[in-house]
């Protein structure tokens, strides 16, 4: 549950922040200094890389961003690094309602190509990060779970993710692909809570990303699971048009995708396309 | 007109304030309804089974909080003992608490790891939606029942006593019903607590339609792929709660004491 709180908190620290910057900016200067063409040339001003550079990120990717914002700011001095991390679907309405963000990270394709229609993204978007499905056990593995078909066992207690949320969809991808068929205690709204439950040992396996059971360290174990190589979550990041810092986006969303972001990335359990 | 007298405009002006600050956003809910398919968004078989399932598991729950807060209000109004100032700020502990907080405390002791083992093997039923909603609309039963209770004082109970009443007696003839429509308030507070009961449920109970997601939880559900069916479910539950608040609360006010409707 910490997981849960602390992002709303953040969101709102973001929002704060994110708000100041647009003020000021709408009442200082608007045309010149961010002109389209300057940001456009990364060699003239657009190298003058300072202030607070606000990011709009999926959940999932809540500690390994967090420890990338710190790196950042060493990298460029004078600079912060604000996030705010929710599911992604709710960033793209914040974005689309006019939330001053300057880049954009989606843990799916479907809710960037959203944010893309809605006119809020700036240039193109790029896939920095995949993401598999995985089976977390409570420790020990009391259930004895030794595949994905084990799941579909009445005596093993499953919970899953519901198909309306996006590891929810995977899973039942997965299921169709494999043509195994689970019967699950309970179809939960989001992945964190899924893996509460296996956590808390209530169940006696669940489906979450392979990132989840990284980021649980010795709380859950894992269970082989080739048949989720059918489906890759694939992670975009774009800059954000309209941001209200253009050469703290570009520089930012060059550093996830650059050598430090990839290794830092690698370490939380998450492939690279 | 004798009451409007008494009351500074003022107050009158800040609570017209006040009751705009409870329903506006729920006008501006009900704004957004589409109004063309909100039925076919409220009647699918999801979001039935979903308000089926609230109001059976909240009445449960109403009835749950009748049978252990109306003692626990009495015994807290009439029975002095050391130590009851903790006792009472304990019982209404789960006021305070953080729903999903209370999720995880009942885990921890029904949970199959918990203290006492899964013994009674409630995870992902709805008996665990049924405990979940007792625990956390029970303060509101003791709370208003306790109040109802102190000032009801104890004349008729010690009357009656002397008569050589039983204390059983005395509860069932002169207590009870002297405090009936504190009890019916209480209920109704209780129900409606249940009734939107969120975290709790959602941490210890999980979510299976029919099982155990019910409505706040559908809604919450709904609202990642359709906010339109997450809003018209809203306002089923805000209509459902209106009505239920309506009906038991004229029920109440019929249960007045003779006392209360005299005269002053």
């Amino acid at each position: 549950m910490r997981q849960r709180v602390r992002p709303a908190r953040r969101r709102a620290a973001a929002l704060v922040a994110a708000l100041a910057a647009g003020t000021l900016l709408l009442s200082g200067c608007s045309g010149s200094v961010f002109d389209p063409a300057a940001t456009a040339a990364p060699t003239r001003a657009g190298d003058e890389v300072n202030g607070t550079v606000t990011v709009f990120a999926a959940a999932s990717l809540t500690t390994v961003f967090t420890r990338l914002g710190k790196e950042f700011e060493v990298a460029h001095p004078g600079t912060t690094v604000s996030f705010s991390f929710a599911g992604s679907s709710d960033l793209v309405s914040q974005l689309t309602a006019g939330a001053p963000a300057d880049v954009f990270a989606s843990a799916d394709e479907k809710n960037m190509t959203k944010a893309v229609g809605a006119g809020v993204i700036d240039g193109t978007t790029k896939d920095f990060a995949t993401n598999v499905l995985a089976i977390a056990v409570p420790p020990g593995n009391p259930a004895h779970v030794t595949r994905f078909a084990d799941l579909a066992s009445p005596s093993v207690t499953t919970v899953v993710c519901a198909p309306q949320v996006p590891c929810g969809a995977a899973t039942a991808t997965v299921e169709k692909a494999s043509g195994v068929t689970l019967t699950p205690v309970s179809q939960e709204s989001s992945v964190t809570d899924v893996l509460g439950k296996v956590v808390s040992g209530e169940a006696d396996a669940g489906i979450v990303y392979a990132t989840d059971v990284k980021g649980a360290g010795a709380k859950v174990g894992s269970v082989p699971f080739p048949e989720a190589s059918k489906t890759l979550n694939v992670y975009p990041l774009a800059t954000v048009a309209h941001a209200p810092n253009p050469a703290g986006a570009k520089a930012f969303a060059a550093f996830v995708t650059g050598p430090a972001g990839r290794s830092a990335l690698k370490a939380a359990g998450f492939g690279l396309p | 007109m004798s009451l409007r007298l008494g009351v500074p405009r003022w107050v009158i002006a800040v609570a017209a304030l006040g009751a705009a600050f409870v329903v506006l956003p729920l006008v501006a809910m009900a704004l957004r309804v589409d109004w063309a398919h909100f039925l076919p968004l409220i009647a699918s078989p999801s979001a039935v089974d979903a308000l089926l399932l609230s109001l059976r598991t909240s009445l449960l729950a109403t009835l749950g909080c009748l049978v252990l807060g109306v003692p626990m209000a009495v015994v807290l109004a009439r029975v002095p003992f050391a130590g009851q100032r903790v006792v009472r700020a304990i019982v209404l502990l789960p006021l305070v608490l953080p729903p999903v907080v209370g999720g995880l405390a009942l885990l921890a002791l029904y949970g199959r790891r918990g203290l006492l083992d899964g013994a009674l093997n409630v995870a992902f039923s709805t008996p665990a939606v049924v405990i979940a909603q007792t625990f956390v609309a029970l303060p509101f039963l003791v709370l208003s029942l306790e109040g109802a209770l102190r000032s009801a004082g104890e004349r008729y109970e010690a009357v009656a006593a002397t008569l050589g009443a039983r204390p059983s007696t005395v509860l069932f003839r002169v207590t009870l019903p002297l405090v009936l429509p504190a009890v019916v308030s209480g209920a109704i507070l209780s129900f409606a607590r249940a009734l939107g009961e969120f975290g709790a449920t959602l941490t210890f109970a999980g979510s299976l339609q029919g099982v155990t997601r019910t409505l706040p939880l559908e809604i919450y559900l709904q609202r990642e792929t359709d906010p339109d069916a997450a809003v018209a479910l809203s306002l089923v539950l805000v209509a459902v709660a209106i009505a239920v608040v309506a009906v038991a609360h004229g029920a109440g006010e019929g249960l007045r004491p003779w006392r209360a409707r005299r005269p002053a």
